[in-house]
């Protein structure tokens, strides 16, 4: 078996490749949900059904779509300049801290005022917690992804330990959680009586703006030509280590702003459970879009509305609803195959 | 090296066939790499396989090593046929190939390269006594000493040569595929090197030897095959072949060798004054380097890979400083070495890996072309790229310097390495640079591109630009430099004008040897200050 | 009673040195199968995943009435299986080894959530099984300490210690070995040398991931004999820092995890010595802090596999 390059991609194939990778994800996934005893169309109905069926459903899916949006931008961007960045998940905790600190009563600014500070501190409490990994791996070559995974765990601790400690909050009858934030730190609902919330425009406003900054900046010519080959970036002039900083503080810094709307906008205080790991689901979303800032918009909505469907289905046709991470996880392996096909011809002899 | 103290075609009579392909066509992509290739190889024989740079020689014997299958063809050993695609099988019918670049893995030591996949690979135990006392033995008989327990690490490139000779050797290989074995050596080198061939053919093998350099086919072989475009152009018995001869059959048209003009060279551009770089993983140290580049002046560097040359380019590259001594441009002491000091003081660099150091396969023509100089302001204001002007400075290079294949926007991977090269000689030349950097700037290209690029770099010389010209192809050194300097060991020798020195010369040098003093003035002092 | 010395009594404690080789015994196999992987040119970042299924799988066989062994064995199968995968996908495919183990991790951990779940939809409180007991080398046992620590452990722990003596020997002594090291190295060296690179890497994935789910396995049938979701914590990403820390030796691993689980020992009693003035976060929080200060201390010593990470086409120009 060899593989060989495809000199021209025809761009149906590029859409095609997630479509792809989504329908095999499906096929693979229904031994398992046969496996639970329910039938596998009808499970398949419900969750699509959970998922998109209802206004309600809209506004459930695309709530759960606003973090993946910006942890699958953080994961695209890093990647994007083979930088892997699998701390995500501590990255929007740290963010989800400071506002934490900052959002209940500390500071207490006009909402107009009051939130971009919230939305920039959060940013630069996650490009921090990338910082460490970065120069790590310019100065000491140690691999970027054990740091950030482990990183992951150390916050996590960290939020466990405040929570039951300074920033417990006195009436939350004993729980690990925080005071919830004040009203002008909230992000305002989209509609009346559902969770749809504005983070969603800010993570759209994000993608867009780095789409833009990918294509048209001399900051994305500078990140793309590392992110393909660094030698010859480095032997052009670029200069390599100050983009990577760059890049790993922008990928942090979003993810960090995951952290602001799920608190500001979701969930309303910290908790031990913000994230159901938004940040590995994250890579699977930048996957999925090829890493594509755009793209990551779509993949989002996908993974969301596998998740919120499922939670419907696993309520009415018995199916755990863990299906939905293995669905998930599945589509990514698929998605890897299926960028490959597109990319190259397999030849056998 | 003179013939005919190396001709060993008469002292054998080649008769049994012992290796035959039929009809082998292999196609990749859109090359046609081997078209209906029909050869034998007879026992005992010396057979050459002579063509430039991609002509398909290496293809051919990667197919008949099992790296390839063959589109259509077969390949018959020693009368039986041999399944194609596999090393393994190619291995047990006594085939050994010792690859241009070494298959050796240099955290291990020789015995272990050596004795891998020679045991089963279920056995509990690897019987490390006898292999070694067969390598000791092989060694002994065929004079290719290498000690077995060293780690090849630490092995000059002769000797991790001969433990690739070994390897075969110690598989009872019969027929010896060599391919371009005397690119990484010495002429000096080279000489011992066909001992031990003839050895190997007295001692029962057949050989196949690859190679682009007329001279040593000549020398060595006692048929040459010629490959051209992929075919088998000519099949003739080198005794009675001349070099014009063979060359006209390899290159199949006209070269015209570019017009060189004399010119008078102008004052220091780049001035080394004993620089010192400590050597690094990958890249060899320099002691207390000197040398002298002038306006209007080819000076050029040979030597055998791995003596220090990555390091001088390096150095004028701007990707390494060094630990002590001086580097001069125009008279002015560089202290910031920095790929982007290095442009911003019009230095231009050729580097000598077109795909990992030269461009950025994955972007477009257009974004390569700009790649050094993208900051200026007609590219980018504010932080924004100017795409307009990109694609018209991308386009003005594509027509200027014939880059043929591809638009200014498809991905550079795709082009051909000839017009690689022209898009970075392109970029290099359009910065108006006074000194040229040129490392290896002819490596794996046809005849009509090194052309090409030779043209350009005495068109430039002639522009007033000063070129430092690194190259381990001594031809290509005498032919277009104005002045030759060599490098051993991270040391490097005065320089002497082109007309004042010979191969051989050059040679010994290249092996450490100091040249007799001549009545070489001029570079003795340059050196001396 | 606060006693200056107290910190270092902790030392003079038999039960210590008993913790420390059992925190270590899955640290070793997963740090000796991503040796297995790593040697091999394949970095397995499907470790977690791996050992998590491998946890899952031997105490499900356990609990659904299979014998001990037999769990084990079914365990390393499971992880052999997820090993396959990401072999296949990073060896003849080349794909991201980083993305790629990543995904196997991801699956591997929530398929062994669903099919937990799909098994015992009721249960709340995880039940336990009657895991492997301790086992007393007879004579050895009694040396003082020292014997209490190597000699009173269950079989999983044994097995570790002869599974390093082993994938040492093999590595170092056998043509397999040299094989695996060789595709490690120099994997176009192996294919001329007439040895199938895809096989080979293949096979030590499969084997190092059999390795780790063995390591998970340990933690659910010889330690806490029942399974919680996100028991593994970590635990995977640590090797993959040991193994740094080892120069990807086996021997070395053995030790790196043995001094790792040895301060992890040592901070809880320290914890339990502490009380509550300093918050066991803090404590809990040292395993990973360990992890990325051996990575930065081990990080300018060469030695790793040259091909690491570097995927193999065969003919590839």
């Amino acid at each position: 078996m060899r593989l060989e390059p495809r000199t021209k991609v025809p761009f149906v194939l590029v859409i095609l490749a997630p479509i792809a990778a989504i329908a095999a994800s499906f096929v693979l996934c229904a031994g398992l949900v046969a496996w639970s005893g329910a039938s596998v169309l009808e499970a398949y109905g419900l969750l699509l059904k959970g998922a998109l069926g209802s206004g309600f459903a809209l506004s459930e899916t695309f709530a759960r779509a606003t973090p993946l949006i910006f942890t699958g931008l953080a994961a695209a961007i890093a990647f994007k300049s083979r930088f892997w960045n699998i701390g995500a998940e501590g990255q929007l905790y740290a963010g989800a801290l400071i506002i934490t600190v900052l959002g209940t009563g500390m500071l207490d600014l006009h909402p107009g005022l009051m939130i971009p500070i919230l939305v920039v501190t959060s940013a630069v409490a996650g490009a921090l917690m990338l910082l460490g990994p970065v120069l790590l791996k310019i100065h000491f070559g140690v691999d970027e992804v054990v740091t950030t995974l482990l990183l992951n765990f150390i916050v996590l601790l960290l939020v466990s330990l405040l929570l039951e400690g300074p920033l417990k909050d006195p009436m939350g009858l004993g729980w690990p959680q925080a005071e919830p934030v004040i009203e002008a730190a909230e992000l305002p609902r989209l509609f009346q009586g559902l969770r749809l919330h504005s983070g969603l425009l800010l993570a759209l406003l994000f993608s867009v703006i780095f789409w833009i900054v990918s294509i048209r900046t001399t900051l994305g010519y500078e990140m793309r030509a590392v992110g393909f080959n660094q030698k010859a970036a480095r032997f052009a002039g670029m200069p390599v280590k100050r983009v990577m900083i760059i890049t790993a503080l922008i990928s942090g810094g979003i993810a960090g702003i995951a952290g602001f709307s799920e608190v500001a906008g979701m969930k309303g205080n910290l908790t031990l459970d913000l994230s159901p790991g938004f940040g590995y689901t994250g890579i699977v979303v930048a996957m999925l879009a090829q890493l594509h800032p755009l793209g990551v918009i779509i993949s989002a909505s996908f993974v969301a509305s596998i998740f919120v469907g499922a939670d419907a289905m696993s309520r009415s046709a018995g199916v755990p609803s863990y299906i939905a991470d293995v669905m998930v996880s599945v589509s990514l392996l698929c998605m890897l195959v299926s960028v490959l096909l597109v990319r190259f011809r397999i030849r056998w002899s | 090296m003179k013939r005919s103290e190396i001709d060993i075609s008469e002292k054998q009579p080649a008769s049994e066939v012992v290796l035959r392909l039929r009809g082998i066509t292999k196609v990749f992509g859109s090359l046609l790499a081997n078209d209906d290739i029909t050869l034998e190889l007879k026992s005992g024989e010396v057979l050459a396989l002579l063509g430039e740079n991609g002509a398909g020689k290496t293809t051919l014997m990667n197919i008949l090593f099992g790296h390839y299958v063959a589109d259509s063809g077969s390949i018959e050993v020693f009368g039986q046929s041999i399944q194609q695609g596999s090393p393994h099988a190619a291995i047990e019918l006594g085939i050994g190939m010792v690859h241009q670049h070494f298959t050796l893995a240099d955290n291990l030591s020789v015995l272990d390269n050596v004795m891998l996949g020679t045991e089963p690979l279920w056995s509990l135990s690897s019987n490390r006594r006898s292999g070694r006392l067969k390598l000791e033995e092989l060694g002994e008989r065929f004079g290719l000493q290498v000690n077995p327990n060293a780690c090849v690490a630490e092995l000059s490139i002769g000797e991790r040569q001969r433990v690739e000779i070994l390897k075969a050797l110690y598989r009872n290989a019969q027929i010896l595929i060599l391919d371009e074995p005397t690119a990484v050596l010495t002429p000096q080198e080279t000489e011992t090197f066909f001992e031990t061939l003839k050895k190997l053919v007295s001692g029962g093998l057949s050989l196949i030897f690859i190679s682009h350099k007329m001279q040593e086919v000549l020398a060595i072989s006692d048929r040459v095959a010629v490959l051209r475009d992929g075919r088998l152009v000519s099949e003739l018995k080198t005794l009675g072949a001349s070099e014009t001869e063979l060359a006209q059959a390899m290159v199949g048209r006209n070269i015209e060798l570019p017009e060189r003009k004399a010119l008078i060279a102008g004052e220091s551009v780049l001035k080394l004054k004993s620089v010192t770089v400590k050597a690094e993983e990958g890249r060899p140290a320099l002691s207390s380097v000197s040398l002298d580049i002038c306006v209007r002046e080819i000076v050029g560097i040979a030597g055998v890979s791995g003596n220090g040359q990555t390091t001088v380019a390096d150095l004028i590259s701007g990707l390494v400083e060094p630990q002590s001594g001086t580097v001069e441009l125009h008279g002015e002491v560089v202290n910031n070495f920095t790929p982007r000091n290095m442009l911003h003081k019009k230095v231009g660099r050729i580097p000598e890996d077109r795909h990992s150091q030269g461009v950025i396969g994955d972007m477009t023509l257009a974004e390569n072309s700009i790649s050094e100089c993208y900051q200026q302001p007609q590219f980018s204001s504010y932080g924004w790229q100017n795409q307009l002007n990109r694609q018209r400075f991308a386009e003005n290079v594509v027509s200027k310097f014939d880059v043929r294949g591809y638009s200014a926007n498809s991905p550079v991977r795709l082009l051909s390495g000839g017009n690689m090269q022209k898009l970075i000689l392109g970029r290099v030349l359009s910065g108006n640079p006074q000194l040229i950097l040129a490392n290896q700037p002819g490596r794996g290209l046809d005849v009509g591109a090194v052309a090409y690029v030779h043209e350009q770099l005495l068109a430039a010389r002639e522009n007033g630009a000063a070129i430092l010209l690194i190259s381990e192809d001594l031809e290509e050194l005498l032919q277009i430099a104005d002045r030759i300097a060599v490098i051993h060991r991270g040391r490097l020798s005065e320089s002497f004008p082109r007309e004042s020195i010979s191969i051989a010369e050059l040679g010994l040098l290249m092996t450490g040897q100091q040249k007799t003093p001549t009545t070489n003035n001029q570079s003795t002092e340059a050196n001396a200050s | 009673m606060e006693t200056s010395f107290a910190w270092l009594e902790i030392f003079l404690n038999a039960s210590f040195w008993v913790a420390a080789v059992r925190i270590a015994t899955p640290l070793i196999f997963g740090t000796l199968g991503e040796v297995i992987c790593e040697r091999a040119g394949v970095l397995n970042l499907g470790i977690e995943g791996i050992m998590t299924i491998g946890a899952m799988v031997g105490w499900m066989a356990v609990y659904q009435g299979a014998g001990l062994w037999s769990g084990v064995l079914l365990a390393a199968v499971c992880g052999g299986v997820f090993g396959l995968l990401h072999a296949m996908l990073t060896v003849p495919l080349g794909l991201s080894q980083h993305v790629t183990g990543i995904g196997i991790t991801l699956l591997a951990t929530s398929l062994s959530s669903y099919v937990y779940r799909l098994i015992l939809p009721e249960v709340s409180s995880p039940p336990r099984i009657q895991a492997f007991e301790p086992l007393e080398i007879p004579g050895l046992s009694s040396i003082p300490i020292i014997g209490e620590a190597l000699f009173k452990q269950t079989p999983l722990t044994y097995f570790a210690f002869i599974s390093v003596v082993v994938v040492a020997y093999v590595l170092y002594r056998t043509p397999v070995g040299l094989a695996v090291q060789m595709v490690g190295e120099n994997p176009a060296a192996a294919e001329a040398q007439g040895l199938n690179v895809t096989i080979i890497r293949t096979g030590a994935v499969v084997c190092g991931s059999a390795f780790m789910a063995v390591g998970g396995a340990f933690l659910t049938m010889s330690a806490f004999n029942a399974f919680f979701f996100n028991m593994i914590n970590g635990r995977g990403w640590i090797c993959i820092a040991l193994v740094v820390f080892a120069s990807w030796r086996p021997g070395k691993a053995l030790l790196g995890a043995l001094l790792f689980a040895a301060f992890d020992a040592y901070q809880m009693r320290l914890q339990q010595l502490v009380g509550a003035e300093i918050p066991y976060q803090i404590f809990l929080m040292m395993p990973y802090v360990l992890s990325i200060l051996a990575l930065i201390v081990m990080s300018r010593r060469v030695g790793y596999p040259q091909a690491l990470m570097i995927p193999y086409r065969k003919g590839e120009r």
